[in-house]
C-alpha cells in the first residue's frame, strides 16, 4: 500500500502524463462528469460517476477501421488503423472495471478484435473506491465490491489522502515510476474507508436486489413473459441506456462515400433501434417490445448462459438515471425476475 | 384551488374505467425513489390502486403516445393532460395522426415540473424518496439524517420556469380551474445568443452539440416527431447514422430535427427533457418559433386544430432571407 | 500565374423554367462567370430540401445559391413563394449557429435575365472568396 496527500495529487497527475495520455473525470458545468484528458490546472472530479462510461477508450463511439478507393477496374485498401498512445485512466469505478472484463469477453475471444486489443494494451486502469454511492447503484447484486475496485492500480481516497495498491504488474510499475511522490503505508485507513464504504452500500435502496429468476438456461421460461408487452409499452426506443450503458457492445459496420473514396467504420447500434440487426430480408425484431426484450435477456440471460453465468450488467445506474421515461433493468428485474429486491 | 392529487385522478380514472366510458388509463407508474415515475396503461381499477401515482415529476409528455396506444384500441383510452401538452394534443389532431374519438382528455391543472438533476445539483447523490410540503420538496437521502427541504421553485425545470401556457387548449373535462396564456421570457436566452457574435455564436453550439451521442431520444419523445420511418433511421437515405462520427454529422441531425418540426413544434421541452447529456435543443426550436413570429406574425402550434403553419403557407409580400436577418441585426 | 489562388466551389441550384434557362441565356450571350459555379437543375426552387444544402457543404462547397422564378412568375403558381420562406428559416437558423451567412443565398432570376444570373453569380463568387474556405460546415472526410 502506497499513498499521496491529496495536495500533492496534481504532481502525481503531472507525473505520469509525462509517460502516458492521463484522462480522469472532470466536472461540467451542468454539474455531470466527463472523463478528460489531464492537463495542467484540470481538476479531479468528486462526481461519483460520469455520465457516458469509460469504454468509449477501449470501443469508441466510432472508428475508422479501413478505407477504400477505386482505380478503374482495381480497389486500393487502405490501412487507416491508427496505434493508439499508452494513456492511463484515472478515477475508474467498480462497477465500471468490471465493465471492462465483460468487454475482454466479447472482443478479445477468438476471432480477436485487434483495434479493441490494441487499446487494451496500451491503458492502464486506476480505479478509485466509491465514497458516496448514489440510490441508483447496485452493483453489489453483481457481486461488485465498491470498497474494492480492481483494475490495474485500486485506489482509495480519504478527505486528505488517495491510497494506491497495485493489482499487475503494470500497475506496479507505474507505481514504482511514482516513487518520488508516494510513500509506502499500512492498510490502517483504508480499511477503515472500506468499512465506511460498507456501512453506506447496507443503506442502498437496491441492497436486496438479486438476479434470481435470470441466468444461463432462463430463455424458454421468461422469453414469452407477458409482463415484456407491459414492461416495454412506454418504451420510446432511443438508444440512451444502450449508450450510457457500459457493458452495452453492440456495433454496425458501415460504408462512409467520401466523394473520392470509401471510409469503412463502426459505430456503436443500439438493440433499441428500428434498424438493428437489419438484413436483406427484413428486420428479425418488428416490435418495440422485442427489441426491449432483446437488451435485458442479452445482458441477463445470453450472456450469462455463453460467459459463465457472468451477468452483462454491472449496477451502475446510468440507465436508471438517463432513461427519459425511467423505465430500466431494475424494474426488470423486479418484474421478470418475480424477487421484489426488498 | 384545490391541488390536484393522484388519489384525485385514480378516483376520476376509476369512475371512468367502471361506467366503462374508457377501456384504459393512460397514467403514470411508481417507480423506485419517488422520482423516477414512468407512463404506463392502466386498465383496471386495481392497478390504478396500487401503481398509479402523479406528483412533481410527472413531466412526460403522452400526446405522443396516443398515437400509437389509439391504433389498435377497442373503445377509448384516458389520457392526463398538463396545460402544455394540450398543445401537441391538437397538433396531432391537426396532422391527423390519431383518432379523436378514441381519446378522453382530462385536462388538468399544473404547476410547474421538477427538474430532477437541479434536485440532485442541490442535495446530492442518493436520493431515497421525495415527499413534499407545498412549497417545498422534503428530500430524503442516504446522508442526512433529516430530510432536506428544497424550494420547489428553485428546482423547476427550464421549460416550467418559462411556461407559456396554463390555458388548456383541449380537453373533455378539465380539472380544477382553467388558467390562462401567459406572458413568459422563453425567448430571452434565444435572443441573448443571437446577438452574440458569429464566433461566439459558433463556439457555443459546437460545445454544446460536440456532447451529443446520438442517443436520439429527443427525436423520439418529440410529439412533433411522428414520421412512421425517419429519415435518420433509413439506410437508403444517405444520411443514417447511428453516431455522430464528426461535427458535421451532430451539426446535421440537429438542423434537421429541428427544421423538421418548425412551424409544428409546440414548445413543449421534451427534447431537452429526455437529452441525457443535457443540450439545450429547445434553443434550436425556439429559434424558429421566434422567427418565423417575427417575420411572418405571431403562431402558436397547436393552439386550434386545423391551423396552417407558417412554413405551409405564404404572402406575396413575404421578406427575402437577406432581408430578414439585415432586419433582426437592426432591431438588435 | 497566380498560384495557390483559392478557388471556391459554389453549388448553385436552378429551377428549370427560369434560372436555368436563365444560365442557359448567359452562356448563349456568352457572358462570364466563374466556372467554379456548379449548377443543379431542380423541377423548382421549393424542390430543395434543407438537407441537400447541407449536404452541398458536407461534400465541399464553399457557398450555396438557390435561383428560382421572380415571385408570382413560379411555373407551379407558388413554389417559389414557400422556397422563400423555407430558405429564411435556414438561412437563419445557419446564422444562429454562428456558420457564415455569406455562404448561403436565395436570388430570383428569369429566363430573360442571362445578364443577371453572371452577374449574381460573379458577385457570390467574389463575396465566397473573401470568406475563404468553408470549415463551420466541413467534413473532413470528404476533404481530399
Amino acid at each position: 500500500m502506497r499513498k499521496c496527500s491529496l495536495d500533492k495529487i496534481n504532481l502525481l497527475f503531472a507525473e505520469i502524463a509525462k509517460n502516458a495520455v492521463l484522462y480522469l473525470p472532470v466536472d461540467e458545468n451542468d454539474g455531470s462528469a466527463v472523463y478528460k484528458k489531464w492537463e495542467d490546472g484540470t481538476a479531479y472530479s468528486n462526481a461519483l460517476n460520469t455520465v457516458r462510461s469509460p469504454k468509449d477508450f477501449f470501443f469508441p463511439q466510432t472508428e475508422n477501421l479501413m478505407g477504400f478507393k477505386t482505380l478503374g477496374k482495381t480497389i486500393e485498401v487502405i490501412d487507416t488503423r491508427v496505434e493508439p498512445d499508452d494513456f492511463v485512466i484515472f478515477g475508474v469505478r467498480a462497477c465500471d472495471v468490471r465493465s471492462f472484463d465483460i468487454l475482454d469477453r466479447v472482443f478479445l475471444s477468438e476471432p480477436v478484435d485487434s483495434f479493441y486489443a490494441s487499446r487494451r494494451n496500451h491503458g492502464i486502469i486506476i480505479s478509485m473506491a466509491c465514497t458516496r454511492p448514489s440510490e441508483t447503484c447496485f452493483c453489489k447484486t453483481f457481486g461488485i465490491d465498491p470498497a474494492e475496485p480492481q483494475g490495474d492500480i485500486s485506489a482509495w481516497k480519504t478527505e486528505t489522502e488517495v491510497f494506491f495498491k497495485s493489482n499487475t504488474a503494470k500497475g506496479e510499475n507505474l507505481l514504482t515510476a511514482l516513487d518520488g511522490i508516494l510513500e509506502d503505508c499500512d492498510n490502517n485507513e483504508v480499511d477503515a474507508q472500506k468499512a465506511k464504504i460498507n456501512a453506506v452500500m447496507n443503506r442502498l435502496p437496491l441492497k436486496n436486489l438479486t438476479t434470481d429468476g435470470f441466468g444461463g438456461g432462463k430463455t424458454a421460461e421468461i422469453f414469452d413473459s407477458p409482463k415484456w408487452e407491459e414492461l416495454s409499452e412506454s418504451c420510446l426506443g432511443c438508444g440512451t441506456c444502450t449508450f450510457v450503458c457500459p457493458t452495452c457492445q453492440c456495433y454496425d459496420i458501415k460504408d462512409f462515400n467520401t466523394g473520392t473514396g470509401v471510409i469503412r467504420f463502426r459505430c456503436w447500434d443500439s438493440c433499441m433501434y428500428s434498424d438493428f440487426t437489419k438484413m436483406a430480408h427484413g428486420n428479425n425484431r418488428n416490435t418495440q417490445k422485442e427489441r426491449f426484450r432483446q437488451r435485458f435477456m442479452h445482458k441477463l440471460v445470453y450472456y450469462p448462459e455463453n460467459n459463465e453465468e457472468i451477468f452483462s450488467c454491472v449496477g451502475c445506474g446510468r440507465c436508471l438515471s438517463k432513461c427519459p421515461i425511467s423505465m430500466n433493468i431494475v424494474k426488470v428485474m423486479k418484474e421478470i425476475g418475480g424477487n421484489k429486491g426488498e | 384551488m384545490q391541488k390536484i392529487t393522484g388519489d384525485i385522478l385514480i378516483e376520476k380514472a376509476s369512475a371512468l374505467l367502471s361506467s366503462g366510458t374508457v377501456s384504459c388509463v393512460l397514467g403514470w407508474k411508481k417507480g423506485e425513489f419517488g422520482y423516477d415515475v414512468t407512463p404506463a396503461v392502466f386498465s383496471s381499477v386495481e392497478e390504478l390502486e396500487r401503481d398509479f401515482v402523479y406528483n412533481d415529476f410527472c413531466g412526460a409528455n403522452f400526446s405522443k403516445y396516443l398515437v400509437s396506444k389509439t391504433r389498435k384500441l377497442e373503445g377509448k383510452i384516458l389520457v392526463f393532460l398538463k396545460p402544455c401538452d394540450t398543445y401537441s394534443f391538437n397538433q396531432l389532431l391537426s396532422e391527423h395522426r390519431f383518432d379523436r374519438e378514441k381519446v378522453y382528455a382530462i385536462g388538468i391543472p399544473c404547476e410547474g415540473m421538477v427538474d430532477i438533476s437541479k434536485v440532485k445539483a442541490t442535495v446530492g447523490e442518493g436520493i431515497s424518496s421525495i415527499d413534499t410540503d407545498g412549497d417545498n420538496l422534503l428530500v430524503s437521502t442516504l446522508y442526512d439524517e433529516e430530510p432536506v427541504a428544497v424550494d420547489f421553485k428553485s428546482v423547476l425545470a427550464e421549460r416550467c420556469i418559462n411556461c407559456k401556457s396554463k390555458k388548456h387548449v383541449a380537453y373533455d373535462e378539465l380539472l380544477g380551474e382553467e388558467g390562462d396564456v401567459i406572458e413568459n421570457s422563453r425567448f430571452d436566452e434565444v435572443a441573448r445568443i443571437e446577438a452574440l457574435t458569429p464566433d461566439e455564436r459558433f463556439a457555443f453550439w459546437q460545445n454544446e452539440l460536440s456532447r451529443c451521442i446520438r442517443c436520439n431520444a429527443c427525436r423520439d419523445a418529440c410529439p412533433a416527431c411522428t414520421c412512421e420511418k425517419c429519415v435518420f433511421d433509413n439506410p437508403a437515405s444517405g444520411v443514417e447514422n447511428k453516431s455522430p462520427a464528426n461535427s458535421f454529422e451532430e451539426k446535421l441531425f440537429h438542423i434537421i430535427r429541428a427544421y423538421h418540426v418548425a412551424g409544428r413544434c409546440t414548445d413543449c421541452g421534451e427534447c431537452s427533457r429526455v437529452c441525457p447529456q443535457n443540450i439545450p435543443l429547445h434553443l434550436l426550436n425556439r429559434k424558429f418559433i421566434k422567427d418565423m413570429n417575427e417575420f411572418y406574425g405571431e403562431y402558436q402550434a397547436g393552439e386550434e386544430v386545423g391551423m396552417r403553419a407558417p412554413l405551409v403557407s405564404y404572402t406575396t409580400e413575404d421578406l427575402e432571407p437577406g432581408e430578414a436577418l439585415t432586419r433582426r441585426d437592426t432591431d438588435a | 500565374m497566380q498560384v495557390n489562388e483559392y478557388k471556391p466551389l459554389i453549388v448553385a441550384f436552378c429551377c428549370n423554367w427560369c434560372s436555368y434557362a436563365g444560365a442557359d441565356l448567359a452562356g448563349n450571350n456568352r457572358l462570364n462567370y466563374p466556372a467554379d459555379v456548379k449548377i443543379i437543375r431542380v423541377p423548382c426552387s421549393c424542390r430543395v430540401n434543407p438537407m441537400f444544402i447541407l449536404r452541398a457543404f458536407q461534400r465541399g462547397a464553399d457557398g450555396v445559391i438557390i435561383c428560382g422564378c421572380h415571385p408570382g412568375d413560379c411555373h407551379y403558381t407558388s413554389g417559389n413563394y414557400y422556397a422563400r420562406r423555407r430558405m429564411t428559416a435556414l438561412f437563419s437558423m445557419l446564422d444562429y449557429l454562428g456558420i457564415e451567412r455569406e455562404r448561403t443565398r436565395l436570388e430570383w432570376v428569369s429566363a430573360a435575365e442571362g445578364a443577371k444570373f453572371a452577374a449574381t453569380m460573379n458577385d457570390f463568387v467574389q463575396q465566397v472568396t473573401a470568406l475563404g474556405e468553408n470549415k463551420r460546415l466541413e467534413d473532413l472526410r470528404c476533404k481530399k
